[in-house]
């Protein structure tokens, strides 16, 4: 399985959270874990401990801090999202995902770009287009036993992966 | 060129009066707004690193070759920032906060790019009339060839990342100024601006976000940037600009078949006065202006759309102060106005 946030490490670090009865899961590799805050949480079990006393307690205070996070890059925090309607740097985009989707859906009807690609990257981003779209047909596929679409499928996507180098 | 000339001139690329439709379409529009990876955006940059954005695309504008300037804004007074806002070339907000701030502009002032706008980069491309395609492929030519040195924060699921959520993805913002005298005057013009927003089109004033429709001049332009292509919302542009014109056109012919004494006197009237006023405030010079606009598009008046173009600006509080050479009384301005615009129609022959 490769990583959700970079899609070219392995996923290493696997987190489940319950978020107001929703259970989300998320894979990652080392690094985006250590960047999106979630490995901090797993390996310094000070803060662990703390966040737990924080949610055990119900403590005001505690419990905002620990649900108020900041973007990694820049520090930003959503509260000032609330307040200017501008984000702090291109990564509060990944951070800030779970807010911002429902938001984008709001206002644009849709989470997905299909514009322009950047020219020069244009060749990889097209790839992981591709590829994305064939592992979830290759993935139907299996479901719906249909091997020889299958095997095609798969020979597609190592042909594309072989591309990428 | 020098960069004072863009300041002396009321003339821009949107100001030539030709292109299609140019009976309704001022001027079209399309603006990609960008930023750099690896740099927080402009509200969150240190005066130093926001500098080293400005260098960045400097160096990238550097692709385009001669025939471009390049200025700090915090370089200009409040004065010639006002004139390169009332030519659309720099946002009001810019005009604002200065700081770190800069535009670089083509000698035709047909492409030109705000840095460190709410965005590092905001491409804009002008046409006067309806040439929504064309301005597009102007702007996005220009993008190519910014992004040969420039890396952009992009994500393949989210396109081009943008300060505000509201421009992410393409970053496209196409906008079409149209002229809508006749649909004020038949007051077919609320019933208008109600179904736009539903069409999912921003309906603003001259001078964008939060300003009034003076003159009878209105910029539609497409609210989503995430999930079309950009093709796709130049299309959709296109499409509700050229109902609007039919309806446009079609409240002029009314005006023709069903009022045209009355709408004849009011164009003459409006041409007397400019014509012979000695004070004017900018709010009469606007829709004075409009009335004389409308007989030019209505084949009442032989003055040339160019010339109605220049004289709005030349009427414009900056352009103004500037044109005078310092801060003007409130008198002072309206008797400055009313001599420019009286001296311009002179030129024309009228």
């Amino acid at each position: 399985m490769q990583c959700q946030s970079c899609g070219l490490r392995p996923a290493t670090v696997h987190v489940t959270r319950i978020v107001q009865g929703h259970v989300e899961q998320a894979h990652l590799c080392t690094q985006c874990a250590q960047e999106t805050g979630e490995i901090e949480m797993l390996t310094n079990p000070g803060a662990l401990l703390q966040s737990l006393l924080a949610n055990f307690a119900g403590h005001g205070q505690a419990l905002q801090t620990e649900t108020e996070t900041h973007c990694p890059s820049c520090g930003f925090r959503f509260s000032e999202f609330r307040e200017t309607g501008r984000l702090g740097c291109p990564s509060c985009y990944a951070h800030f995902r779970d807010e911002l989707e429902p938001m984008l859906r709001r206002l644009h009807g849709t989470t997905e770009h299909r514009g322009k690609l950047p020219l020069r990257r244009a060749g990889t981003f097209q790839r992981d287009r591709s590829l994305q779209l064939l592992r979830r047909d290759l993935q139907q596929a299996v479901a719906r036993e249909e091997y020889e679409r299958a095997a095609q499928l798969r020979d597609e996507i190592k042909k594309l992966e072989a591309e990428g180098g | 060129m020098q960069f004072g000339e863009h300041l002396a001139s009321p003339r821009s690329a949107w100001t030539s009066g030709r292109g299609e439709m140019a009976d309704v379409v001022v001027s079209s529009r399309a603006r990609l707004a960008r930023n750099l990876e690896g740099f927080a955006f402009p509200d969150r940059l240190t005066p130093e690193i926001a500098q080293q954005v400005l260098g960045r695309v400097q160096g990238a504008v550097q692709a385009f070759g001669s025939g471009w300037s390049f200025v700090q804004l915090s370089g200009l007074s409040a004065v010639d920032r006002q004139v390169l806002v009332e030519k659309h070339l720099i946002s009001p907000q810019q005009m604002q906060s200065p700081q770190q701030a800069a535009l670089a502009v083509r000698d035709d002032e047909a492409l030109s790019l705000m840095v460190n706008e709410e965005d590092h980069l905001r491409l804009q491309a002008f046409r006067p009339g309806l040439a929504v395609r064309e301005t597009l492929d102007d702007a996005l030519q220009a993008d190519d060839r910014l992004e040969a040195t420039l890396d952009y924060a992009f994500t393949p699921e989210l396109g081009y990342l943008t300060a505000c959520p509201t421009n992410v993805g393409t970053g496209l913002r196409i906008s079409v100024m149209l002229h809508l005298g006749g649909l004020v005057r038949t007051r077919g013009i609320a019933q208008l601006l109600q179904v736009l927003p539903k069409l999912g089109l921003a309906v603003r004033g001259l001078y964008g976000e939060g300003t009034e429709a003076a003159g009878d001049l209105f910029q539609i332009s497409n609210q989503i940037t995430l999930g079309q292509t950009e093709e796709e919302v130049a299309a959709g542009i296109e499409r509700a600009a050229q109902q609007i014109i039919d309806q446009e056109r079609a409240a002029r012919r009314m005006l023709k078949e069903q009022a045209l004494e009355q709408t004849q006197d009011r164009v003459q009237r409006a041409l007397g006065v400019l014509r012979y006023a000695q004070l004017l405030s900018g709010e009469e010079a606007m829709q004075l202006l409009s009335e004389l606009r409308l007989g030019v598009e209505m084949g009442m008046l032989q003055v040339s759309p160019e010339a109605v173009n220049e004289l709005l600006v030349t009427a414009l509080p900056g352009f103004l102060t500037r044109t005078m050479g310092h801060e003007l009384q409130t008198l002072e301005e309206r008797a400055a106005r009313a001599r420019l615009i009286r001296e311009r129609l002179q030129k024309e022959g009228i």
